[in-house]
């Protein structure tokens, strides 16, 4: 009978032992900024634009990446701990600082709790005084560039596209209509002007989301305006 | 009691007795399912059944085997519910087509070293396997150089020697020129060694090799001649330097040359029908003069395909399935006009109004005879059966009537006509419906006639074509363009285009860079050419560029021809029968060009798609190796 009571401790022993929670917590520290030059966000394409965070220390390496939302902002839930930022050699629109060997330098990143860091970066170009109104069934737009990069590594502007869309994500793959203006046409960087017929819409509806974005020569991603919502 | 006991003992000592054979006996046996090194290069049969494996694993990005793959990019539309997410990825994974199969590289270095020591097999059967390694060696760094750029050069097996410290075994990435260098002066080095025999379809050959070599040649020529500060490496890993380019396209001209003086091969000219004969050039095992180097399938074992199941029309099927791949208007509208010039299908007239067509079939005539053997056309035979591809019915009065499903008939529908009928082909085309021609064509390349390829428990044995001599005199006409030679490049091009029906030959002027790209396009489409044709002309970031396409982009389309004319999502075209009873063309067809709802996102080929992604355990086991750009 004794022997019956031990062996039940026994197992109870056994059975409640494995009943913690045998889980990690899981990442709480946000990891959010904005891509700027000077202060200004950089608009880029949606899914377009990553960076990498390395935590060194643990054995085999994998970069975490975090992309770059259309706006420029950008968002990552992370463990606390010490990070090294980069961005890939030509990734983005920008100039990403090298290192004394002629690499992608890394920014230390320590997250402890939440943290806003905006990454300062030199856009090829930004594009100024950007206007867009719609009338008479156009989206009509006109911008001025200003070129940033004006040493060796300076590029030729390829094109410039208004595009318009039904929802707020605007880009090439994102449209139902565009405009290009080609990098030969333009004769004057502070007076672009473009205008693009709003084609009909089904369902209906009298507003569309329009952008102008640019492309540089040579760079694979595009610099963008923030993403506007036109009545018409 | 004693008795029994002297019984018990006496049986004890039989039982473990027994056991008391030398451990040695026992333990060591030879496996029956795994050949011994040492003794398969002892016997030829031993080592054709292993250069046999050898052989069957040798790599193919797209395959009959594959067929979805071939709806991963312009060339055709996925129609199964399984495959419509191929129109609706906007990007390509950076780590699509990757590659690095250092397993089989260890396995056919291990076979060419054990090969070389032995001495047992007669001369020439020897030096013949090796050869063959050492090409099937060449083909899977050719196939891992034009995916990832640079890789290891591993060319002998390499052992542990359990020290504790494996950076001995860690190799950097070579160049991609010596990548390139390597698998050519291996394929010169083997060229004299295998038989010269265009007999020999599954194995390699002189002609296999030289064949390998000049494409590989091009490849690198145009890398350098196309090279693209983006997409370079300072340790020359990845890119090529513009200055070799002439070196390598005269390499692969040579290597065409060569094949062409052998007089081995023709182009299949077997069929005075053309269409008909481009198609059996695909099916025809018998004597077929233009085949090279094969996947060869056999029926009646387990090396059979089912690319005739799951292609065949869905009306004639021999099985409730079929008709998944569905070439793309795209494709169909690039194949040229018998004089020559690019013209959209006419669908309407300069006022925009529908042409009418009384026959089906009427809006292709006239065009480049690959067209229908590359492509089932509604109103055409497969298998001696028509297909019954077209939309619905079109009323006077503009709207459209149409059924669900395959061959769906309605009553009193048509004002007039209070009976039953048919208002949508056997074939489709219904939009989201899987099977059904959803672009208005069926694939035909390929494709088997003969009877119960479509069945289930027979399959297909039509086998799978690597190199042709029609792509040799392809590889010639671009390296002698590339070189400067326009009037050899026009003549190289002049065979495969009469056998087109292109009977008014392209004058030197005429052939531009912009020719050559098509005539690829249209040669080769389903041939599993078109992503590393692109890539190496540095053409794939701007065909497929991630901008959405509209019909104006198949109406009276200006720019067909040219190289860069984006092609980022697949689009149809759907038959419908035009209903007006008194009207002059009542019965008659018209053609609507139509993006298929499934076709939702453009495909955007980013530059960091041009090498692949190394994925990041092979860097982290091997430190040495160096990231692919763009990524």
């Amino acid at each position: 009978m004794k022997n019956r009571f031990y062996i039940i401790m026994l197992l109870a022993t056994v059975i409640f032992a494995s009943c913690k929670k045998d889980n990690y917590d899981a990442p709480e520290a946000d990891f959010t900024g904005r891509l700027v030059y000077k202060g200004e966000a950089i608009g880029v394409q949606y899914g377009n634009v990553n960076f990498e965070l390395w935590q060194p220390g643990f054995g085999n390496n994998g970069a975490i990446n975090v992309n770059v939302t259309q706006d420029g902002t950008f968002g990552a839930k992370l463990f606390d701990g010490n990070y090294k930022l980069v961005f890939t050699a030509n990734q983005g629109p920008f100039l990403w600082p090298k290192n004394s060997a002629g690499r992608q330098d890394t920014i230390a990143v320590q997250i402890n709790g939440s943290k806003t860091m905006d990454l300062e970066v030199r856009p090829y170009y930004m594009i100024r005084s950007a206007a867009i109104a719609a009338a008479s069934g156009k989206v009509n737009a006109s911008c001025k560039l200003e070129k940033i990069i004006t040493d060796a590594n300076a590029k030729d502007v390829e094109r410039v596209t208004l595009y318009i869309n039904k929802t707020q994500f605007v880009d090439g793959g994102n449209s139902i209509a565009t405009q290009d203006l080609t990098g030969t046409a333009i004769a004057d960087l502070n007076n672009l002007s473009m205008s693009v017929t709003i084609p009909a819409l089904v369902p209906t509806q009298n507003y569309v989301f329009a952008r102008i974005g640019l492309k540089i020569a040579g760079v694979e991603d595009m610099i963008f305006t923030p993403s506007q919502k036109i009545t018409f | 009691m004693k008795k029994y006991i002297y019984i018990l003992s006496a049986a004890a000592l039989l039982t473990f007795g027994e056991s008391c054979k030398k451990d040695s006996e026992f333990l060591d046996k030879q496996p029956t399912n795994t050949l011994d090194i040492e003794a398969t290069w002892k016997d030829p049969n031993l080592v054709l059944s292993v250069i046999g494996d050898l052989y069957d694993r040798y790599p193919d990005f797209q395959r009959i085997e594959s067929w979805w793959l071939f709806a991963d990019f312009d060339e055709g539309f996925g129609s199964a519910s399984g495959d419509y997410f191929r129109h609706q990825n906007l990007e390509y994974n950076y780590d699509s087509w990757n590659m690095w199969d250092y397993g089989y590289v260890r396995d056919l270095n291990n076979f060419i070293k054990k090969g070389e020591e032995s001495n047992t097999l007669k001369k020439e059967d020897k030096d013949r396997y090796l050869a063959e390694a050492r090409f099937i060696r060449a083909g899977l760094y050719f196939e891992m150089v034009k995916r990832m750029g640079g890789v290891p050069l591993i060319l002998e097996p390499l052992t542990y020697n359990y020290s504790g410290d494996p950076t001995y075994l860690q190799y950097p990435r070579a160049k991609e020129t010596e990548v390139y260098d390597f698998v050519i002066s291996e394929l010169e080095a083997v060229k004299t060694i295998l038989p010269n025999s265009a007999n020999v379809k599954s194995r390699a050959t002189k002609a296999a090799a030289l064949a390998m070599e000049s494409r590989a040649a091009l490849y690198a020529g145009s890398i350098a001649k196309y090279s693209n500060s983006q997409l370079t490496l300072p340790g020359g890993e990845v890119g090529i330097a513009s200055s070799l380019a002439n070196s390598y396209f005269t390499k692969a001209l040579n290597a065409a040359k060569e094949i062409i003086a052998d007089g081995q091969y023709s182009l299949y000219q077997k069929n005075p029908n053309l269409s008909e004969n481009f198609a059996s050039l695909f099916t025809d095992k018998g004597s077929n003069p233009e085949v090279i180097f094969v996947k060869d399938f056999k029926l009646k074992t387990n090396k059979v395909h089912g690319f005739t199941i799951d292609n065949q029309p869905r009306s004639s099927a021999e099985e409730a399935q079929g008709g998944r791949l569905n070439p793309s208007l795209n494709l169909v509208q690039s194949f040229e006009k018998l004089d020559n010039t690019y013209a959209s299908l006419p669908v309407t007239d300069g006022s925009g109004n529908p042409v009418y067509y009384t026959g089906i079939t009427d809006i292709f005539a006239g065009r480049d005879a690959r067209l229908a053997g590359t492509v089932i056309l509604p109103g055409t035979l497969f298998k001696g059966n028509m297909v019954d591809i077209w939309a619905g019915y079109q009323l006077a009065n503009g709207s459209i009537v149409t059924g669900d499903n395959f061959g769906s008939t309605k009553t009193d529908v048509l004002p007039g006509n209070p009976g039953s009928v048919q208002v949508v082909g056997k074939d489709g085309p219904v939009d989201g419906l899987e099977f059904s021609a959803q672009t208005g064509f069926y694939v035909r390349k390929y494709l088997d006639p003969s009877a119960g390829s479509g069945q289930i428990g027979t399959r297909s044995e039509v086998w799978w074509i690597r190199y042709r001599y029609a792509e040799v005199l392809l590889n010639a006409a671009e390296a002698a363009f590339q070189l400067g030679d326009l009037g050899a490049a026009a003549g190289y091009l002049k065979p495969v285009r009469d056998r087109a029906g292109l009977t008014t030959a392209l004058t030197a002027a005429e052939i531009t860079f912009d020719r050559i790209v098509h005539e690829r396009k249209v040669e080769l489409a389903f041939e599993g050419h078109e992503l590393w044709d692109y890539k190496r002309w540095r053409l794939a970031d701007k065909v497929w560029n991630g901008n959405n396409m509209s019909n104006a982009d198949f109406i009276n389309a200006t720019n067909i021809g040219s190289a860069t004319r984006t092609s980022t999502q697949v689009f149809g075209l759907w038959p419908y029968k035009y209903y007006n009873p008194g009207n002059p063309n009542h019965n008659k067809y018209i053609f609507k060009v139509v993006k298929p709802s499934r076709v939702t996102a453009a495909h955007r080929f980013r530059l960091g798609n041009y090498y692949s992604l190394i994925n990041q355990d092979i860097i982290n086991r091997n430190p040495k190796i160096v990231r692919n750009p763009n990524q």
